[in-house]
């Protein structure tokens, strides 16, 4: 078994006052796409972006590598590896495709070129002067995973990358998921599309008040739909 | 002679003239303020001191270290810019979690401060500039004649402000600012020193008001007060064509020296209010700023 | 927003204590010209109106506004106009002021107020500076010379004011009337209507309230409160003059209020006396006063933000609180 590159224990994290993360502990290995499951509110964003340092506010443990997380600024995460793909997925509206692209430095590396990114994202090729959000969702989305590419990172965080996009854009975004996990990627993704976490994921995690409650390899999740329904509320 | 309108054509055209130098300077200080307001969402008022500090600098270089004009042309707006960033570090950074009450008022502050400093220092007159030897004399366009300074002062202010609106919308470096001016909390996750490139950003606005004081000094007495009256039409230059784009700032600060320099020709006691009553016209019909996007 | 108004919390001290302190300050109030310069203390008591009136807008609107002097400086010209030219008593001369302070507040509060945050206070500066190169140029101003002699008359027709001491206590008066109503307005419903456009005008809007009228009739009140001080103080010194609409002027009665802490009632009185005071000290001294101000400006932004009376507030509350049993404090 390939050893663990996340080792994430008792991770708590507060957005101001407000206490959302509860003492998390899971972990994941080299080469895995993990998922975290769960309702909304259960706390899997946060985790991400506790991870990413985007929440500033956490205790507990979170190592990458045998690297502290949580001790790291926020500006050194990058280089520590990891690449965040927010939920929201942060295309900036004042620069062009080829300006979003290239706007992260390489801080490691391993970062891939345009053409290596082209060949995972086709989309993207030829729309190097169009104003990043003039793309549509799905390409939008392209864009954010292919930004962290070039950084050099080989552990992702993938924040519901399907989020409303339609059926044909999914399947895109999960051949490009599989792509990337045999050229070696680690990737911890949240998602709410039960199909697609299916489709991509070894393991997922289940998180209810941020807390993770239990766990599934993916040839087990089959049997345990009934028990994953009930903690997704559906 | 011809006429226009019943003036004389080089009396227009000398007028004219004026007004693309004060319009050159208001472009110059408004698109500092602009670049400045951009990323560090701070309304730079001592914008008008650091212009002020650059003509003392260049006056103080060639008083007392024999430095001319085109020594003070390259060093000036590096000093500027260094006490710029020495302010930015020490003081200004530690307000952007605040209100921006408090930027303001530090920056008002410190334009109030620095104008009773030089004024301690140096007393309320004036110092004289001189133009220097490669730029005197005139180019005599038959209609009026061209002082070749004031003709420099207009083109170099015209080239840098391309210059700088280049940097800013084609350049990769221009590429991170903007993004960061956008986000800067997903620009540091890419691993990107933003607080560094706030630190630069203001650096260089007030790098280009020094700039602009070299160039005023040999046109206008070099004086503690000179940037106070100059910052406030400024600010009404900034209202009117609202922070949403580089070009519309400089655009902007040039159509309103040229209005003014007209007003001046037509209704000469009212022209130093021409830049106040467009504004309050813009306010009264367009509110958000002839470039403005948004409040 | 880190400078806002106390929420409400039961009060330090009892109601005893306060009227007790209260009769204190009266009492020291009535008896100051024994010590000190009657003129000197009509220009502190002068300058507590003017800050406790921008502090309305400011402290208790969220309105910054760089412009004030515009009010203040125009009404102390609309009284020495009215006083020394057209003949006015000295009643009708000061509502006169107090009118033109209410009537600019009003032009620039209408253009002024659809712009929000930074934009409205470049804004007012800018009208302020309008004003300002008007008063230079306009002829009846007297430009840099001012209209001086102003003459010193009678109130109500009773009074000799060309005694400073006896119109020091005129003025004691109307300052002290002009005090309550400040509190007055912001202890009532439209005080903390106020403080809600404060802290978060789009709630506001959406419970249906126009917001923009709110602010407008606010700003009209602190620029007509300013222009009685502006009234008050031409009197005083019979003289109005340009200094008196320079920005120099906004920004150090800005300063007021913010040293003696943005918000409070007391904190404006308590800056007023302090910036008038440093003014006075320097007057001799050759240094500038706007390096000072300046100075004290930067230093009061850094470290001190809640001024005088916010700090002494926040020492009192948690000293008192180890003192006292929680239910009274």
């Amino acid at each position: 078994m390939a050893e663990i590159r996340l080792k994430v224990e008792a991770l708590e994290g507060w957005y101001g006052e407000s206490h959302v993360l509860h003492g998390a502990t899971f972990n994941v290995r080299r080469g895995e796409v993990v998922t975290l499951l769960g309702r909304n509110g259960a706390g899997k964003t946060s985790t991400m972006r506790a991870l990413a340092g985007v929440m500033r506010k956490r205790r507990g443990s979170a190592t990458l590598d045998g690297r502290d997380l949580l001790a790291t600024p926020p500006h050194r995460v990058a280089h520590a590896g990891l690449g965040h793909v927010p939920e929201e997925r942060g295309i900036f509206s004042t620069l062009t495709v080829r300006e979003n692209l290239l706007l992260p430095p390489v801080v490691r590396p391993g970062g891939w070129s345009v053409e290596a990114i082209h060949g995972l994202f086709p989309n993207l090729k030829g729309r190097d002067s169009t104003i990043g959000t003039r793309l549509s969702g799905g390409e939008q989305q392209m864009l954010a995973m292919a930004r962290i590419l070039r950084t050099g990172c080989d552990f992702i965080l993938l924040d519901e990358p399907t989020e409303g996009l339609a059926p044909v854009i999914v399947e895109q975004i999960g051949k490009a998921l599989v792509q990337l996990k045999e050229k070696g990627f680690t990737v911890l993704l949240v998602e709410q599309n039960l199909g697609f976490a299916q489709s991509a994921a070894d393991r997922h995690y289940v998180m209810e008040q941020g807390r993770i409650v239990d766990e599934f390899t993916n040839e087990s999740l089959p049997a345990n739909m009934g028990k994953l329904n009930r903690y997704l509320g559906i | 002679m011809t006429e226009i309108f019943g003036v004389p054509l080089a009396v227009l055209s000398g007028q004219v003239m004026i007004g693309l130098i004060n319009g050159s300077f208001y472009a110059l200080l408004s698109l500092g303020l602009a670049i400045i307001f951009g990323l560090l969402n701070v309304i730079n008022f001592a914008h008008g001191a650091f212009y002020m500090l650059g003509a003392f600098v260049s006056w103080g270089l060639l008083t007392y270290g024999g430095l001319g004009y085109w020594a003070s042309l390259a060093l000036t707006p590096l000093i500027v810019g260094a006490l710029g960033a020495l302010f930015e570090r020490s003081m200004l950074r530690r307000l952007y979690g605040l209100d921006h009450l408090y930027s303001l008022l530090l920056t008002f502050g410190l334009a109030l401060a620095l104008e009773g400093l030089m004024r301690w220092i140096y007393g309320a007159g004036g110092k004289s500039y001189p133009v220097p030897a490669s730029l005197q004399g005139v180019y005599n366009l038959g209609f009026m004649v061209l002082p070749i300074y004031r003709a420099w002062v207009i083109a170099a202010s015209l080239v840098v402000c391309v210059a700088a609106w280049a940097v800013i919308e084609k350049t990769p470096l221009g590429a991170r600012l903007r993004a960061a001016t956008e986000n800067p909390r997903l620009v540091t996750a890419f691993g990107i020193n933003v607080p560094l490139m706030l630190t630069l950003t203001y650096a260089a606005g007030v790098a280009l008001a020094g700039l602009a004081g070299v160039m005023a000094a040999p046109i206008y007495q070099v004086s503690p007060n000179m940037g106070s009256s100059l910052i406030i039409i400024v600010f009404a230059v900034v209202v009117i064509g609202g922070m949403g784009s580089i070009m519309g700032s400089i655009v902007t600060g040039l159509a309103l020296g040229v209005l003014e320099g007209l007003t001046k020709v037509f209704f000469p006691t009212a022209s130093a209010l021409t830049v106040f009553i467009v504004m309050i016209l813009v306010l009264l019909l367009r509110p958000a700023g002839l470039f403005g996007k948004g409040k | 927003m880190t400078y806002r108004y106390q929420d409400y919390r039961p009060p330090l001290i009892g109601t005893g204590p306060r009227y007790l302190l209260l009769a204190l300050v009266v009492g020291l109030a009535i008896a100051a010209p024994l010590a000190v310069y009657p003129l000197f203390l009509i220009k502190v008591l002068c300058f507590m109106l003017f800050a406790a009136a921008l502090n309305l807008v400011l402290g208790f609107a969220g309105l910054l506004s760089l412009g004030h002097a515009a009010f203040f400086g125009a009404a102390g010209y609309a009284f020495a106009q009215s006083a020394k030219i057209w003949g006015w008593p000295f009643e009708l001369a000061v509502l006169f002021g107090v009118a033109v302070g209410a009537g600019l507040g009003l032009i620039f509060g209408l253009v002024a107020i659809r712009r929000q945050g930074i934009y409205f206070t470049m804004i007012t500066l800018a009208l302020a500076q309008m004003v300002y190169f008007l008063a230079v140029q306009a002829p009846f101003t007297g430009g840099e010379d001012g209209i001086q002699n102003v003459p010193r008359g009678m109130l109500l027709g009773l009074v000799d004011l060309r005694d400073t001491g006896v119109l020091y206590y005129v003025v004691l008066v109307i300052v002290s009337l002009g005090l309550l109503f400040i509190r007055r307005v912001v202890h009532s419903p439209f005080g903390h209507i106020l403080g809600a456009i404060r802290e978060n005008e789009t709630r506001v809007t959406s419970l249906g309230l126009n917001v923009a009228r709110y602010k407008l009739l606010a700003f009209v009140l602190s620029a007509a409160l300013s222009g009685l001080a502006g009234a008050l103080k031409a009197q005083a010194f019979q003289l109005a003059s340009l200094g008196d609409v320079s920005w120099h002027i906004s920004g150090e009665v800005v300063l007021m209020v913010l040293i003696g802490g943005i918000g409070t009632l007391w904190g404006p009185l308590i800056g007023a006396v302090f910036v008038v005071m440093i003014g006075h000290f320097l007057a001799g001294s050759g240094l500038p006063v706007s390096l000072v101000v300046g100075v004290v400006f930067m230093a009061c932004v850094m470290l001190f933000r809640r001024g005088f009376y916010g700090e002494m507030l926040l020492f009192l509350r948690s000293a008192l609180r180890r003192v006292a049993p929680p239910s009274q404090v």
